[in-house]
Protein backbone atom coordinates (compact mmCIF):
# COMPACT_ATOMS: atom_id res chain seq x y z
CA UNK A 1 0.00 0.00 0.00
CA UNK A 2 2.79 2.11 0.77
CA UNK A 3 4.61 1.54 -2.14
CA UNK A 4 2.10 2.17 -4.49
CA UNK A 5 1.13 5.42 -2.69
CA UNK A 6 4.95 6.42 -3.03
CA UNK A 7 4.60 5.21 -6.86
CA UNK A 8 1.54 7.41 -7.33
CA UNK A 9 3.40 10.42 -5.60
CA UNK A 10 6.73 10.31 -7.95
CA UNK A 11 4.26 10.03 -10.89
CA UNK A 12 2.56 13.14 -9.78
CA UNK A 13 5.67 14.34 -9.12
CA UNK A 14 6.56 13.25 -12.91
CA UNK A 15 3.50 15.10 -14.32
CA UNK A 16 4.21 18.33 -12.53
CA UNK A 17 7.44 18.39 -13.53
CA UNK A 18 6.84 18.27 -17.20
CA UNK A 19 4.33 20.45 -16.36
CA UNK A 20 6.56 23.01 -16.00
CA UNK A 21 9.53 22.56 -18.45
CA UNK A 22 8.10 20.40 -20.91
CA UNK A 23 6.42 21.10 -23.80
CA UNK A 24 3.40 22.54 -22.39
CA UNK A 25 5.13 24.94 -20.36
CA UNK A 26 6.91 26.22 -22.80
CA UNK A 27 3.69 26.60 -25.00
CA UNK A 28 2.40 28.65 -22.37
CA UNK A 29 5.58 31.03 -22.14
CA UNK A 30 5.25 31.78 -25.35
CA UNK A 31 1.46 32.66 -25.38
CA UNK A 32 2.22 34.98 -22.44
CA UNK A 33 5.31 36.52 -24.75
CA UNK A 34 2.92 37.01 -27.71
CA UNK A 35 0.23 38.64 -25.51
CA UNK A 36 2.92 41.10 -23.46
CA UNK A 37 4.51 42.25 -26.28
CA UNK A 38 1.39 42.59 -28.84
CA UNK A 39 -0.06 45.23 -25.62
CA UNK A 40 3.74 46.90 -25.23
CA UNK A 41 2.76 47.52 -29.50
CA UNK A 42 -0.70 49.10 -28.72
CA UNK A 43 0.51 50.95 -25.60
CA UNK A 44 2.40 53.46 -27.40
CA UNK A 45 -0.73 54.45 -29.23
CA UNK A 46 -2.18 55.10 -25.83
CA UNK A 47 1.24 56.67 -24.58
CA UNK A 48 1.63 59.34 -27.61
CA UNK A 49 -2.05 60.44 -27.63
CA UNK A 50 -2.28 60.49 -23.92
CA UNK A 51 0.68 63.23 -23.66
CA UNK A 52 -0.60 65.12 -26.70
CA UNK A 53 -3.88 65.23 -25.10
CA UNK A 54 -2.70 66.17 -21.60
CA UNK A 55 -0.12 68.83 -22.30
CA UNK A 56 -2.31 69.92 -25.32
CA UNK A 57 -5.79 70.85 -24.33
CA UNK A 58 -5.71 74.03 -22.24
CA UNK A 59 -4.16 75.93 -25.25
CA UNK A 60 -7.44 74.76 -27.29
CA UNK A 61 -9.66 77.46 -27.11
CA UNK A 62 -11.39 80.11 -29.91
CA UNK A 63 -8.65 82.16 -30.82
CA UNK A 64 -6.63 78.84 -31.29
CA UNK A 65 -8.68 78.55 -34.72
CA UNK A 66 -9.23 82.27 -36.02
CA UNK A 67 -5.61 83.98 -35.27
CA UNK A 68 -2.09 83.59 -36.63
CA UNK A 69 0.70 82.55 -35.12
CA UNK A 70 2.38 84.48 -32.89
CA UNK A 71 5.98 85.92 -32.98
CA UNK A 72 8.60 85.11 -30.14
CA UNK A 73 8.44 87.84 -28.43
CA UNK A 74 4.49 88.38 -27.55
CA UNK A 75 4.69 84.60 -26.53
CA UNK A 76 7.79 85.06 -24.40
CA UNK A 77 5.52 88.22 -22.53
CA UNK A 78 2.46 86.03 -22.41
CA UNK A 79 4.74 83.07 -20.38
CA UNK A 80 6.46 85.07 -18.31
CA UNK A 81 3.20 86.81 -16.76
CA UNK A 82 1.50 83.35 -16.38
CA UNK A 83 -0.89 83.77 -19.24
CA UNK A 84 -1.08 81.65 -22.11
CA UNK A 85 0.38 82.37 -25.53
CA UNK A 86 -2.23 84.35 -27.32
CA UNK A 87 -2.68 83.81 -31.17
CA UNK A 88 -3.55 80.31 -32.90
CA UNK A 89 -2.39 78.29 -36.19
CA UNK A 90 -5.25 79.53 -38.53
CA UNK A 91 -2.19 80.42 -40.62
CA UNK A 92 -1.19 77.21 -40.79
CA UNK A 93 -4.65 75.05 -40.72
CA UNK A 94 -5.55 77.56 -44.11
CA UNK A 95 -2.30 76.45 -45.57
CA UNK A 96 -2.40 73.24 -44.82
CA UNK A 97 -6.28 72.80 -46.28
CA UNK A 98 -4.65 74.78 -49.61
CA UNK A 99 -1.85 72.58 -50.03
CA UNK A 100 -3.76 69.14 -49.50
CA UNK A 101 -6.65 70.55 -52.13
CA UNK A 102 -4.06 71.43 -54.40
CA UNK A 103 -2.58 68.27 -53.96
CA UNK A 104 -5.69 66.27 -54.06
CA UNK A 105 -6.71 67.99 -57.38
CA UNK A 106 -3.30 66.84 -59.07
CA UNK A 107 -3.23 63.12 -57.83
CA UNK A 108 -6.31 62.42 -57.87
CA UNK A 109 -7.37 62.42 -60.95
CA UNK A 110 -3.99 61.45 -62.57
CA UNK A 111 -3.80 58.53 -59.88
CA UNK A 112 -7.57 57.16 -60.79
CA UNK A 113 -6.90 57.27 -64.51
CA UNK A 114 -3.47 55.38 -64.10
CA UNK A 115 -5.36 52.81 -61.87
CA UNK A 116 -7.78 52.19 -64.53
CA UNK A 117 -5.04 51.67 -66.90
CA UNK A 118 -3.21 49.08 -64.89
CA UNK A 119 -6.74 47.23 -64.19
CA UNK A 120 -7.60 47.29 -67.78
CA UNK A 121 -3.93 45.90 -68.99
CA UNK A 122 -2.93 43.85 -66.42
CA UNK A 123 -1.38 41.11 -68.48
CA UNK A 124 0.52 44.07 -70.79
CA UNK A 125 3.96 43.99 -70.13
CA UNK A 126 4.38 47.83 -70.19
CA UNK A 127 1.71 48.07 -67.03
CA UNK A 128 3.81 45.76 -65.23
CA UNK A 129 6.99 48.05 -65.56
CA UNK A 130 4.51 51.32 -64.93
CA UNK A 131 3.30 49.04 -61.43
CA UNK A 132 7.00 48.64 -60.50
CA UNK A 133 8.04 52.69 -61.20
CA UNK A 134 5.02 53.26 -59.08
CA UNK A 135 6.09 50.79 -56.20
CA UNK A 136 9.41 52.75 -56.44
CA UNK A 137 7.70 55.87 -56.46
CA UNK A 138 5.90 54.60 -53.15
CA UNK A 139 9.22 54.25 -51.55
CA UNK A 140 10.98 57.37 -52.31
CA UNK A 141 11.84 58.74 -48.32
CA UNK A 142 9.79 62.41 -48.46
CA UNK A 143 12.73 63.95 -47.88
CA UNK A 144 14.33 62.93 -51.69
CA UNK A 145 10.77 63.85 -52.83
CA UNK A 146 11.23 67.65 -51.58
CA UNK A 147 14.71 67.59 -52.79
CA UNK A 148 13.42 66.86 -56.22
CA UNK A 149 10.85 69.23 -55.82
CA UNK A 150 12.71 72.33 -55.23
CA UNK A 151 15.12 71.54 -58.03
CA UNK A 152 12.19 71.35 -60.64
CA UNK A 153 9.68 73.67 -58.90
CA UNK A 154 11.52 76.23 -56.62
CA UNK A 155 14.38 76.42 -58.57
CA UNK A 156 12.46 77.19 -61.95
CA UNK A 157 8.77 77.73 -62.02
CA UNK A 158 8.30 79.86 -59.25
CA UNK A 159 12.08 81.15 -58.39
CA UNK A 160 11.40 80.82 -54.82
CA UNK A 161 9.79 78.36 -52.22
CA UNK A 162 5.75 78.64 -53.16
CA UNK A 163 2.47 76.70 -52.33
CA UNK A 164 3.05 75.60 -56.22
CA UNK A 165 5.79 73.82 -55.09
CA UNK A 166 4.45 72.08 -51.83
CA UNK A 167 1.46 70.64 -53.36
CA UNK A 168 3.31 69.05 -56.21
CA UNK A 169 5.60 67.83 -54.07
CA UNK A 170 2.36 66.42 -52.09
CA UNK A 171 0.74 64.68 -55.09
CA UNK A 172 3.91 63.01 -56.04
CA UNK A 173 3.27 61.32 -52.53
CA UNK A 174 -0.17 60.53 -52.66
CA UNK A 175 -0.01 59.76 -56.52
CA UNK A 176 1.51 55.83 -56.07
CA UNK A 177 -1.59 55.08 -52.70
CA UNK A 178 -4.02 56.15 -55.05
CA UNK A 179 -2.82 53.97 -58.16
CA UNK A 180 -2.78 51.42 -55.85
CA UNK A 181 -5.81 51.12 -54.05
CA UNK A 182 -7.98 52.56 -57.47
CA UNK A 183 -6.21 48.94 -59.12
CA UNK A 184 -6.91 46.99 -56.02
CA UNK A 185 -10.80 47.99 -55.45
CA UNK A 186 -11.22 47.98 -59.43
CA UNK A 187 -10.20 44.09 -59.13
CA UNK A 188 -12.59 43.29 -56.39
CA UNK A 189 -15.31 44.19 -59.03
CA UNK A 190 -16.85 40.64 -60.13
CA UNK A 191 -15.91 40.23 -64.32
CA UNK A 192 -20.14 39.12 -64.28
CA UNK A 193 -21.21 43.15 -63.76
CA UNK A 194 -18.24 44.48 -66.57
CA UNK A 195 -19.81 41.21 -68.95
CA UNK A 196 -23.54 42.19 -68.25
CA UNK A 197 -22.71 45.95 -69.33
CA UNK A 198 -20.73 45.40 -72.57
CA UNK A 199 -23.21 42.31 -73.81
CA UNK A 200 -25.87 44.97 -74.04
CA UNK A 201 -23.38 46.87 -76.55
CA UNK A 202 -22.20 49.89 -73.88
CA UNK A 203 -19.57 51.18 -74.99
CA UNK A 204 -16.30 50.68 -73.08
CA UNK A 205 -15.95 54.43 -71.82
CA UNK A 206 -19.72 54.42 -70.19
CA UNK A 207 -18.96 51.17 -68.39
CA UNK A 208 -15.83 52.49 -67.02
CA UNK A 209 -18.00 55.85 -65.88
CA UNK A 210 -21.43 54.05 -65.08
CA UNK A 211 -20.40 50.62 -63.87
CA UNK A 212 -16.77 50.15 -62.85
CA UNK A 213 -16.60 53.36 -60.78
CA UNK A 214 -19.87 53.47 -59.38
CA UNK A 215 -19.38 50.49 -57.96
CA UNK A 216 -16.00 50.77 -56.80
CA UNK A 217 -16.70 53.77 -55.33
CA UNK A 218 -16.34 53.37 -51.86
CA UNK A 219 -13.17 51.69 -52.40
CA UNK A 220 -11.67 54.98 -54.20
CA UNK A 221 -12.93 57.32 -51.65
CA UNK A 222 -11.10 54.80 -49.08
CA UNK A 223 -8.05 55.09 -50.95
CA UNK A 224 -8.42 58.86 -51.26
CA UNK A 225 -9.13 59.51 -47.55
CA UNK A 226 -6.14 57.37 -46.84
CA UNK A 227 -3.99 58.93 -48.93
CA UNK A 228 -4.63 62.24 -47.54
CA UNK A 229 -4.32 61.12 -43.99
CA UNK A 230 -0.61 60.43 -45.22
CA UNK A 231 0.54 63.75 -46.81
CA UNK A 232 -1.65 65.78 -43.82
CA UNK A 233 1.28 65.18 -41.38
CA UNK A 234 3.86 65.36 -44.17
CA UNK A 235 6.80 67.63 -43.08
CA UNK A 236 10.31 67.06 -44.52
CA UNK A 237 9.59 67.56 -48.06
CA UNK A 238 7.32 71.24 -47.01
CA UNK A 239 10.53 72.38 -45.33
CA UNK A 240 12.56 71.91 -48.62
CA UNK A 241 9.48 73.25 -50.60
CA UNK A 242 6.99 76.06 -49.34
CA UNK A 243 9.29 76.81 -46.26
CA UNK A 244 6.29 78.79 -43.79
CA UNK A 245 4.64 81.94 -43.80
CA UNK A 246 3.52 84.14 -40.49
CA UNK A 247 0.16 85.09 -42.60
CA UNK A 248 -2.16 83.92 -44.02
CA UNK A 249 -1.67 83.32 -48.19
CA UNK A 250 -3.61 82.73 -51.20
CA UNK A 251 -1.01 83.45 -53.74
CA UNK A 252 -0.16 80.18 -55.66
CA UNK A 253 3.73 81.75 -56.37
CA UNK A 254 4.53 82.21 -52.62
CA UNK A 255 5.54 80.44 -49.46
CA UNK A 256 2.85 79.36 -47.20
CA UNK A 257 2.42 77.87 -43.84
CA UNK A 258 1.16 74.59 -43.08
CA UNK A 259 0.41 72.98 -39.89
CA UNK A 260 2.99 70.46 -39.27
CA UNK A 261 5.57 73.14 -40.26
CA UNK A 262 4.22 75.46 -37.47
CA UNK A 263 4.86 72.44 -35.28
CA UNK A 264 8.37 72.36 -36.67
CA UNK A 265 9.31 75.87 -36.17
CA UNK A 266 7.16 75.68 -32.27
CA UNK A 267 9.27 73.18 -31.54
CA UNK A 268 12.60 75.44 -32.57
CA UNK A 269 11.71 78.24 -30.83
CA UNK A 270 11.73 78.03 -26.59
CA UNK A 271 9.33 80.69 -25.98
CA UNK A 272 6.59 78.32 -28.18
CA UNK A 273 6.96 75.21 -26.54
CA UNK A 274 2.87 75.38 -24.92
CA UNK A 275 1.52 75.92 -28.48
CA UNK A 276 3.54 72.93 -30.34
CA UNK A 277 1.05 69.77 -27.91
CA UNK A 278 -2.27 71.74 -29.06
CA UNK A 279 -1.42 72.06 -32.66
CA UNK A 280 -0.23 68.22 -32.82
CA UNK A 281 -3.56 67.05 -30.89
CA UNK A 282 -5.32 69.07 -33.59
CA UNK A 283 -3.15 67.64 -35.99
CA UNK A 284 -3.35 64.01 -35.22
CA UNK A 285 -7.43 64.85 -34.36
CA UNK A 286 -7.77 65.55 -37.88
CA UNK A 287 -5.55 62.53 -39.47
CA UNK A 288 -7.45 60.27 -36.93
CA UNK A 289 -10.89 61.63 -38.18
CA UNK A 290 -9.63 60.66 -41.59
CA UNK A 291 -8.36 56.92 -40.49
CA UNK A 292 -11.67 56.30 -38.90
CA UNK A 293 -14.14 57.48 -41.62
CA UNK A 294 -11.85 55.32 -44.41
CA UNK A 295 -11.87 52.37 -41.96
CA UNK A 296 -15.81 52.79 -41.65
CA UNK A 297 -16.27 53.32 -45.62
CA UNK A 298 -14.34 50.57 -46.26
CA UNK A 299 -16.35 48.01 -43.46
CA UNK A 300 -19.65 48.99 -45.54
CA UNK A 301 -18.40 48.22 -48.79
CA UNK A 302 -19.27 45.46 -51.09
CA UNK A 303 -16.82 45.59 -53.71
CA UNK B 1 -11.81 58.19 -83.89
CA UNK B 2 -14.51 56.21 -81.59
CA UNK B 3 -14.72 57.13 -77.99
CA UNK B 4 -13.45 53.90 -76.84
CA UNK B 5 -10.15 54.62 -79.00
CA UNK B 6 -9.86 58.10 -77.15
CA UNK B 7 -10.06 56.53 -73.65
CA UNK B 8 -7.58 54.30 -74.32
CA UNK B 9 -5.26 57.15 -75.59
CA UNK B 10 -6.07 59.02 -72.31
CA UNK B 11 -5.46 56.28 -70.07
CA UNK B 12 -2.45 55.62 -71.89
CA UNK B 13 -1.22 59.04 -71.75
CA UNK B 14 -2.05 59.42 -68.00
CA UNK B 15 -0.17 56.19 -67.49
CA UNK B 16 3.16 58.40 -68.91
CA UNK B 17 3.33 60.80 -66.08
CA UNK B 18 4.37 57.82 -63.95
CA UNK B 19 7.29 57.49 -66.55
CA UNK B 20 8.35 61.27 -66.75
CA UNK B 21 8.32 61.66 -62.88
CA UNK B 22 10.24 59.10 -62.11
CA UNK B 23 13.13 59.52 -65.31
CA UNK B 24 12.85 62.97 -63.77
CA UNK B 25 13.69 62.30 -60.49
CA UNK B 26 16.39 60.67 -61.31
CA UNK B 27 17.79 63.10 -63.92
CA UNK B 28 17.60 66.20 -61.60
CA UNK B 29 19.36 64.30 -58.53
CA UNK B 30 22.52 62.64 -61.32
CA UNK B 31 22.11 66.13 -62.77
CA UNK B 32 22.41 67.90 -59.15
CA UNK B 33 25.16 65.76 -58.02
CA UNK B 34 27.55 66.48 -60.86
CA UNK B 35 29.60 69.29 -59.10
CA UNK B 36 30.18 67.05 -55.89
CA UNK B 37 31.25 64.22 -57.85
CA UNK B 38 33.78 65.85 -60.29
CA UNK B 39 35.27 67.29 -57.39
CA UNK B 40 35.27 64.34 -54.65
CA UNK B 41 34.96 61.63 -56.99
CA UNK B 42 34.20 57.97 -54.85
CA UNK B 43 36.17 59.69 -52.67
CA UNK B 44 32.62 60.63 -51.36
CA UNK B 45 31.62 57.52 -50.09
CA UNK B 46 34.14 56.24 -47.94
CA UNK B 47 35.15 59.83 -46.98
CA UNK B 48 33.67 60.85 -43.52
CA UNK B 49 34.51 64.94 -43.63
CA UNK B 50 31.91 67.02 -43.22
CA UNK B 51 33.23 70.99 -43.77
CA UNK B 52 31.24 73.45 -44.87
CA UNK B 53 33.88 75.86 -43.93
CA UNK B 54 34.53 78.86 -47.08
CA UNK B 55 37.77 78.39 -48.38
CA UNK B 56 38.45 74.41 -47.21
CA UNK B 57 34.70 72.51 -47.99
CA UNK B 58 35.61 69.10 -47.60
CA UNK B 59 31.88 66.30 -48.21
CA UNK B 60 32.35 62.86 -47.33
CA UNK B 61 29.10 60.75 -46.64
CA UNK B 62 30.35 57.92 -45.06
CA UNK B 63 29.16 58.92 -41.42
CA UNK B 64 25.55 59.77 -42.53
CA UNK B 65 25.56 56.07 -44.68
CA UNK B 66 26.91 54.64 -40.94
CA UNK B 67 24.14 56.41 -38.90
CA UNK B 68 21.55 55.67 -41.42
CA UNK B 69 22.52 51.70 -40.95
CA UNK B 70 23.04 51.78 -37.51
CA UNK B 71 19.29 53.25 -36.76
CA UNK B 72 17.56 51.59 -39.28
CA UNK B 73 19.22 48.16 -37.89
CA UNK B 74 18.74 49.17 -34.52
CA UNK B 75 14.97 49.60 -35.24
CA UNK B 76 14.79 46.68 -36.96
CA UNK B 77 15.81 44.64 -33.67
CA UNK B 78 13.93 46.22 -31.49
CA UNK B 79 10.91 45.82 -33.68
CA UNK B 80 10.93 42.43 -34.57
CA UNK B 81 9.83 40.87 -31.22
CA UNK B 82 6.86 43.45 -31.01
CA UNK B 83 6.27 43.03 -34.81
CA UNK B 84 6.46 39.13 -34.54
CA UNK B 85 4.23 39.02 -31.97
CA UNK B 86 1.59 41.98 -32.57
CA UNK B 87 1.30 39.46 -36.38
CA UNK B 88 1.28 36.52 -34.61
CA UNK B 89 -1.68 37.75 -31.59
CA UNK B 90 -3.70 38.76 -34.92
CA UNK B 91 -3.01 36.38 -37.11
CA UNK B 92 -2.93 33.00 -35.28
CA UNK B 93 -3.78 33.16 -31.82
CA UNK B 94 -6.48 35.30 -32.00
CA UNK B 95 -7.54 35.25 -35.29
CA UNK B 96 -11.18 36.64 -36.64
CA UNK B 97 -11.83 37.70 -33.12
CA UNK B 98 -12.55 41.14 -31.24
CA UNK B 99 -9.38 41.23 -29.63
CA UNK B 100 -7.89 40.78 -32.95
CA UNK B 101 -10.12 43.58 -34.78
CA UNK B 102 -8.92 46.24 -31.53
CA UNK B 103 -4.95 45.53 -31.94
CA UNK B 104 -5.10 45.70 -35.64
CA UNK B 105 -6.89 48.85 -35.12
CA UNK B 106 -4.02 50.29 -33.30
CA UNK B 107 -1.18 49.05 -34.99
CA UNK B 108 -3.18 50.95 -38.05
CA UNK B 109 -3.27 53.81 -35.38
CA UNK B 110 0.36 53.38 -35.54
CA UNK B 111 0.83 53.81 -39.41
CA UNK B 112 -1.00 57.16 -39.25
CA UNK B 113 0.65 59.16 -36.79
CA UNK B 114 3.02 61.41 -38.48
CA UNK B 115 6.53 61.31 -38.40
CA UNK B 116 6.64 65.01 -36.26
CA UNK B 117 4.53 63.36 -34.04
CA UNK B 118 6.94 60.68 -33.05
CA UNK B 119 9.87 62.76 -33.10
CA UNK B 120 8.15 65.63 -30.56
CA UNK B 121 7.09 62.35 -28.32
CA UNK B 122 10.51 60.99 -28.23
CA UNK B 123 12.16 64.37 -27.59
CA UNK B 124 9.79 65.18 -24.71
CA UNK B 125 8.21 61.97 -23.31
CA UNK B 126 10.88 59.20 -24.39
CA UNK B 127 14.48 61.15 -24.48
CA UNK B 128 13.95 62.49 -20.75
CA UNK B 129 12.37 58.90 -19.80
CA UNK B 130 15.89 57.46 -21.29
CA UNK B 131 18.10 60.20 -18.81
CA UNK B 132 16.32 59.27 -15.80
CA UNK B 133 16.69 55.93 -16.33
CA UNK B 134 20.67 56.43 -16.64
CA UNK B 135 21.18 55.31 -20.32
CA UNK B 136 22.32 58.63 -21.28
CA UNK B 137 22.95 61.69 -20.13
CA UNK B 138 21.75 63.70 -22.49
CA UNK B 139 19.21 61.22 -23.77
CA UNK B 140 20.60 61.77 -27.77
CA UNK B 141 21.71 59.30 -29.96
CA UNK B 142 21.75 56.58 -31.89
CA UNK B 143 19.67 54.25 -29.62
CA UNK B 144 16.49 56.94 -28.74
CA UNK B 145 16.13 57.13 -32.63
CA UNK B 146 16.39 53.33 -33.01
CA UNK B 147 13.62 53.15 -30.32
CA UNK B 148 11.84 55.65 -32.06
CA UNK B 149 12.26 54.25 -35.61
CA UNK B 150 11.50 50.84 -33.76
CA UNK B 151 7.75 51.92 -33.07
CA UNK B 152 7.56 53.82 -36.48
CA UNK B 153 7.98 50.61 -38.42
CA UNK B 154 6.32 48.24 -36.13
CA UNK B 155 3.36 48.89 -38.75
CA UNK B 156 5.01 48.44 -41.58
CA UNK B 157 6.37 44.99 -40.18
CA UNK B 158 3.07 43.18 -39.40
CA UNK B 159 0.78 44.50 -41.67
CA UNK B 160 2.02 41.81 -44.57
CA UNK B 161 2.73 39.30 -42.19
CA UNK B 162 -0.77 39.26 -40.59
CA UNK B 163 -1.76 38.11 -44.32
CA UNK B 164 1.08 35.47 -44.69
CA UNK B 165 0.25 34.14 -41.62
CA UNK B 166 -3.51 33.82 -41.85
CA UNK B 167 -2.55 32.26 -45.07
CA UNK B 168 -1.37 29.07 -44.06
CA UNK B 169 -3.70 26.14 -44.74
CA UNK B 170 -5.74 25.34 -41.80
CA UNK B 171 -4.80 21.66 -42.87
CA UNK B 172 -1.21 21.56 -42.72
CA UNK B 173 -1.95 22.66 -38.71
CA UNK B 174 -4.72 20.57 -38.31
CA UNK B 175 -2.06 17.46 -39.22
CA UNK B 176 0.39 18.68 -36.91
CA UNK B 177 -2.05 19.39 -34.15
CA UNK B 178 -3.27 15.50 -34.50
CA UNK B 179 0.20 14.40 -34.02
CA UNK B 180 -0.10 16.05 -30.90
CA UNK B 181 1.84 19.12 -31.40
CA UNK B 182 1.25 22.03 -28.97
CA UNK B 183 0.40 25.50 -30.84
CA UNK B 184 3.93 26.70 -30.04
CA UNK B 185 5.49 23.63 -32.14
CA UNK B 186 2.53 24.13 -34.98
CA UNK B 187 3.83 27.49 -35.31
CA UNK B 188 7.63 27.20 -35.19
CA UNK B 189 7.47 23.70 -37.46
CA UNK B 190 4.28 24.60 -39.61
CA UNK B 191 3.16 28.57 -40.09
CA UNK B 192 7.20 29.80 -39.73
CA UNK B 193 8.29 27.42 -42.66
CA UNK B 194 5.17 28.27 -44.19
CA UNK B 195 4.97 32.22 -44.13
CA UNK B 196 8.63 32.81 -43.94
CA UNK B 197 9.00 34.66 -47.50
CA UNK B 198 6.24 36.90 -46.22
CA UNK B 199 7.46 37.74 -42.88
CA UNK B 200 10.60 38.13 -44.28
CA UNK B 201 9.41 40.33 -47.13
CA UNK B 202 7.32 42.60 -44.75
CA UNK B 203 10.94 43.21 -42.24
CA UNK B 204 12.89 43.93 -45.51
CA UNK B 205 10.13 46.72 -46.51
CA UNK B 206 9.77 48.02 -42.57
CA UNK B 207 13.66 48.41 -43.10
CA UNK B 208 13.50 50.70 -46.28
CA UNK B 209 11.03 53.02 -44.53
CA UNK B 210 13.38 53.35 -41.78
CA UNK B 211 15.84 54.24 -43.83
CA UNK B 212 14.60 56.92 -45.52
CA UNK B 213 12.56 58.72 -41.80
CA UNK B 214 13.73 62.12 -41.72
CA UNK B 215 12.22 64.04 -38.33
CA UNK B 216 11.62 62.30 -35.88
CA UNK B 217 15.02 61.10 -36.21
CA UNK B 218 16.72 64.55 -36.92
CA UNK B 219 14.97 65.25 -33.40
CA UNK B 220 16.52 62.21 -31.64
CA UNK B 221 20.18 61.63 -32.99
CA UNK B 222 21.74 64.90 -31.66
CA UNK B 223 22.98 66.13 -35.26
CA UNK B 224 26.49 65.66 -34.32
CA UNK B 225 28.84 64.54 -37.88
CA UNK B 226 30.25 61.72 -36.34
CA UNK B 227 30.12 58.10 -37.10
CA UNK B 228 28.41 56.76 -34.02
CA UNK B 229 31.01 54.64 -31.84
CA UNK B 230 28.15 52.91 -29.48
CA UNK B 231 24.76 52.77 -28.75
CA UNK B 232 24.42 55.39 -26.92
CA UNK B 233 26.42 57.47 -28.75
CA UNK B 234 25.02 60.64 -31.21
CA UNK B 235 25.25 60.75 -34.95
CA UNK B 236 23.70 61.69 -38.00
CA UNK B 237 21.28 60.23 -40.74
CA UNK B 238 21.19 60.99 -44.47
CA UNK B 239 17.98 62.43 -44.41
CA UNK B 240 18.54 64.03 -41.05
CA UNK B 241 21.37 65.72 -43.21
CA UNK B 242 19.41 67.03 -46.10
CA UNK B 243 17.00 68.56 -43.90
CA UNK B 244 18.90 70.36 -41.22
CA UNK B 245 21.37 71.92 -43.96
CA UNK B 246 19.12 72.41 -47.26
CA UNK B 247 17.79 75.81 -46.20
CA UNK B 248 21.17 77.78 -46.32
CA UNK B 249 22.99 75.33 -48.54
CA UNK B 250 24.56 76.54 -51.73
CA UNK B 251 27.10 76.02 -54.57
CA UNK B 252 29.29 72.40 -53.44
CA UNK B 253 27.71 71.99 -50.72
CA UNK B 254 24.17 71.78 -51.93
CA UNK B 255 25.42 69.33 -54.80
CA UNK B 256 26.98 67.34 -52.38
CA UNK B 257 23.78 67.24 -50.29
CA UNK B 258 21.89 66.17 -53.81
CA UNK B 259 24.19 63.45 -53.76
CA UNK B 260 23.60 62.31 -50.37
CA UNK B 261 20.09 62.55 -51.78
CA UNK B 262 20.67 60.16 -54.65
CA UNK B 263 22.31 58.04 -52.52
CA UNK B 264 19.51 57.38 -50.41
CA UNK B 265 17.20 57.18 -53.46
CA UNK B 266 19.48 54.37 -54.82
CA UNK B 267 19.65 52.24 -50.85
CA UNK B 268 15.74 52.51 -50.77
CA UNK B 269 15.16 51.46 -54.01
CA UNK B 270 17.28 48.26 -53.70
CA UNK B 271 15.87 47.73 -50.38
CA UNK B 272 12.31 47.71 -52.09
CA UNK B 273 12.94 45.83 -54.70
CA UNK B 274 14.51 43.24 -52.96
CA UNK B 275 11.73 43.17 -50.76
CA UNK B 276 9.23 43.32 -53.84
CA UNK B 277 11.13 40.46 -55.31
CA UNK B 278 10.41 38.26 -52.30
CA UNK B 279 6.68 38.83 -52.07
CA UNK B 280 6.75 38.05 -56.11
CA UNK B 281 8.68 34.77 -55.55
CA UNK B 282 6.32 33.83 -53.16
CA UNK B 283 3.22 34.49 -55.35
Amino acid sequence: MDQTNILIEKKEKEVLVDHFTGRKYKDRLFLSAVIFFSLITISFVFLIIGAMVLKGYHQINWSFFTQVAPDTFTAMMAKSSGQLIPGGIVNGITGSLYLVGLASLIAIPFGVLIGIYLYENSKKRYAAVIRDITDVLQGVPSIVVGLIVYLWVVVHITHGYSVLAGSVALSIMMLPLIIRSTEESLKMIPDTLKEAAIALGTPYYKVILRVLIPTSFSGLVTGILLAVSRILGETAPLMLTTLGNPAINWNITKPVSAVPLLIWQFYNDPNMVDLIWSSTLFLMGFVLILNLLSKWIAAKRRF
Amino acid sequence: MNSDKILKYVLFIASLLILLIAGGMIYSLFRGAIPSFHQFGWKFLISSKWDPTQGREQYGALLFIAGTLFTSILALVIALPMAFSTSLFIGEYFRNTRMAAIVSTFVDLLAGIPSIIYGLWGFYVLRPFIVSIGLSPQGYGIFTSGLILAIMIIPYATSLSNTTIMMVPNELKEAAYSLGATRLEVIWNVILPNARSGITASYVLAFGRALGETLAVTMLIGNANIIPTGLFSTGNTMASVIANQFGEASGLQLSSLIEIGLLLFVITTIINAVGKFIIKKMA
